[in-house]
């Protein structure tokens, strides 16, 4: 059977750290989604109300969601290394 | 609309085409082993293969698509840029590391990795395969739409063109330039469309996007119970009348050239406002606005209606920062375009009219998916599905799935990802600008939305134009060749060398793997040529639907419940796949843009099936699971 990685590493000892670590952060950005989901379809005209520089909840909450997705990334990617360095040594 | 060739963009198209075909020339000779041509060596430094993921994944659908959704439709297109964006969070946190860890070349290895099991083996081949094609499809008609415009070639030839072009980069290195041409493809993309949103917000937005912007004329008329007996106009006389639940629209000749004109209130006052048309006769010629389409009468449309800047109306708004720019528009007017079809004797026609819409209707969702005004429980739910689809779809997408194994290690994965999403987030936050000043610059094709973004470049001189034309070429191809590699691998790796057991050398591997590339391209070169003009944008969704529905409970389940067995895996997939399809197939939009029936005969009344098939799919890989737990103890 050709299976395996293509590539080889060392063993990694954050797995266990950094998949939990992952589920966490997960839920909470499906939580944040979700309450961008439930706003819309419970109560729509909530996303037309102006909140910030002249920008609806829509505008605001969608470039929130965007730019919580990269926040999000960097901080996972420092806990993640922080931990493959102190664990891995 | 008639599109002419530029000199400027068939040099520019030829310089990439040629730069594309050297690179893959040039990694040929390094491609000799199964891993260098399925997984580019497992070299690919973490950054590059960042990049190559934007160039990977923003396909046609997001780029032409989504902007051109913006453009006529508002927010609601720019709710797929949050639910595509939305979706790599679940890569990066769920799927990333281990997928890199459990897999060797494809998305089937992974899940097969403590298995080996024909039956995982054979289903997600066939997901892969099926999920592979309906992304094809849709990436070889735009192909097409764009090589009409860029190089005022017939569609066929711009459909063979790019599978050429994509057989002869897959077929020659097939990672490894695959990636490299997602990489350039990537960052011009994200360059020159951020160069076009700062075009836009430097210019600001106008009552009068051009000096030659149409000016749509409005008569005076009179109306007796509810039928115009006069109109103001002694120029123009009345020669037809439609009148239904669509509108009210009459049919005014001047010179010998047939228009439609909407009929409407004014202020107590019955008017008719131009509206652009297009009639198929009954002897099948196509006449835009009563006359032939190289009298070029079919206007290009968009634009403001009544600018409020600080409080007060204003003609232009002048250059705006991004928050500026997007305020502004909420407390505007935009013209918008409303379609409707109907028959005038035995002539197929169909006008697009002015429809005034506030600037508050299209910074929020709303307009093209029923959330608010005359929503119901079915059109939420068919908003909710789709965006359980988005989020949960692009995790699961095979073509995106192997590029996890072009990088050393898990670690670089997990990099790879994130500067994957902070380039595709920055650009999708750019398509709103590209969008919405395609709305408000007099540039869009009212027959054609995949052509605002580059329309909109035209605005701005042939040397944009032709730029973004040429990436957006890029765009498929970078796209068309990561879904080839996948689809070969589906074919030579999971079902030749692993299902059926073909014994073959590493070199005999990689053989197999070009021949399965040629293959597939030549199936996806004849199924783009015989799609043309076909409503395609349901299959992106179809793949989308089935890759969350067949794909995502399987990865998930396998890695996070140990009672996962084999057969509650393949089960799973082919519960995704079949209830995904039937779902689509038996859909209200199936039923009215495929299959020309009326929506209402459709037996399912949901467009988006993920709401559905996503639960069904889980549930029969725990309960089939739970039953094969002894045998497979």
């Amino acid at each position: 059977m050709a299976h395996g990685p293509s590539t080889k590493w060392g063993e990694d000892k954050a797995s266990g750290y950094k998949a939990k670590l992952g589920v966490y952060l997960f839920i909470f950005y499906t939580l944040v989604y979700a309450g961008f989901i439930v706003i819309n379809v419970v109560n729509p005209k909530l996303m037309g109300v102006i909140v910030f520089a002249g920008l609806n909840l829509a505008c605001v909450y969608g470039f929130g969601l965007i730019i919580l997705a990269i926040i999000m990334g960097l901080i996972y990617n420092y806990l993640c290394s922080q931990q493959e360095y102190k664990v891995n040594k | 609309m008639i599109y002419e060739a530029s000199p400027f963009a068939i040099g520019l198209f030829i310089a990439f085409v040629l730069a594309v075909l050297a690179i893959s020339s040039y990694f040929a000779k390094k491609t000799q082993s199964s891993k260098g041509y399925y997984a580019a060596g497992g070299t690919i430094h973490w950054g590059v293969n960042g990049i190559a993921f934007a160039g990977d994944y923003l396909s046609a659908a997001s780029f032409l698509g989504i902007c051109g959704m913006i453009a006529f439709d508002g927010y609601d297109g720019f709710l797929y840029s949050i639910g595509y964006l939305a979706g790599w969070v679940v890569a990066l946190f769920v799927v990333a590391e281990p997928l890199k860890r459990f897999g060797k070349y494809t998305f089937t290895d992974a899940l097969d990795y403590k298995f080996g099991s024909k039956g995982i083996q054979l289903t997600a081949a066939i997901s892969t395969l099926i999920v592979s094609l309906c992304y094809l499809v849709p990436q070889m008609v735009g192909a097409g739409d764009l090589v009409t415009p860029l190089l005022g070639l017939p569609h066929y030839a711009g459909v063979v063109m790019v599978g050429a072009i994509v057989i002869f980069i897959v077929a020659t290195a097939g990672m490894t330039s695959t990636t490299y041409v997602q990489f350039i493809k990537g960052g011009l993309l994200i360059v020159f469309s951020t160069v076009l949103t700062i075009s836009v917000l430097i210019n600001g937005f106008s009552l009068k996007p051009s000096e030659n912007y149409h000016v749509f004329k409005t008569i005076p008329a009179i109306a007796a119970e509810g039928t115009v007996t006069a109109i103001a106009d002694p120029s123009y006389k009345i020669a037809g009348t439609f009148k239904d639940v669509k509108g009210h629209y009459l049919k005014l000749e001047n010179g010998g050239v047939n228009t439609w004109w909407q009929v409407s209130e004014n202020d107590g006052r019955t008017v008719l406002k131009e509206t652009l048309s297009m009639t198929k006769t009954a002897d099948g010629d196509v006449l835009y606005n009563g006359e032939p389409k190289a009298a070029r009468k079919f206007f290009q449309v968009g634009h403001a209606s009544k600018i409020i800047v600080d409080g007060k109306e204003v003609e232009k708004t002048g250059s705006v920062g991004p928050f500026a720019f997007l305020a502004n528009v909420e407390k505007s007017e935009v013209v918008r375009f409303a379609k409707a079809a109907f028959a005038d004797g035995k002539d197929k026609v169909t006008v697009w009219r002015q429809n005034p819409t506030s600037g508050k209707e299209i910074m929020r969702p709303g307009l093209k998916f029923k959330v608010d005004k005359g929503s119901d429980f079915l059109s939420k739910l068919n908003f909710v599905s789709l965006m359980i689809a988005l989020f949960f779809g692009t995790s699961a997408l095979p073509h995106i799935l192997i590029r996890y194994y072009t990088v050393p290690s898990p670690k670089d994965a997990r990099k790879s990802t994130i500067v994957a999403i902070g380039s595709i987030g920055f650009f999708y936050i750019l398509t709103l600008f590209m969008g919405l000043g395609a709305m408000l610059y007099g540039v869009l094709d009212l027959e054609s939305s995949n052509m605002s973004a580059p329309l909109l470049a035209k605005y701005f001189g042939v040397t944009l134009f032709s730029v973004i034309s040429a990436i957006a070429f890029a765009t498929v191809l970078g796209t068309v060749s990561g879904l080839i590699v996948a689809a070969s691998g589906a074919v030579a790796h999971d079902l030749m060398s692993n299902y059926l057991g073909i014994k073959m050398t590493d070199k005999g591997q990689v053989k197999a793997g070009k021949i399965s590339a040629i293959v597939v391209g030549c199936i996806a070169i004849l199924l783009g040529i015989l799609c043309k003009g076909m409503n395609v944008s349901f299959l992106v969704g179809l793949a989308f639907a089935v890759a969350a529905s067949a794909n995502l409970p399987a990865i998930i389940m396998m890695m996070f419940w140990k009672k996962t067995t084999s057969k509650g895996i393949a089960a799973s997939i082919v519960v995704g796949i079949v209830s995904a399809l039937g779902i689509i197939l038996l859909s209200p939009s199936t039923y009215a843009d495929i299959y020309g029936l009326p929506a209402a005969q459709a037996p399912i009344p949901l467009d988006n099936p993920a709401i559905i098939s996503m639960p069904l799919s889980f549930i029969t890989l725990v309960v089939v699971s739970l039953l094969t737990q002894k045998r497979t103890a």
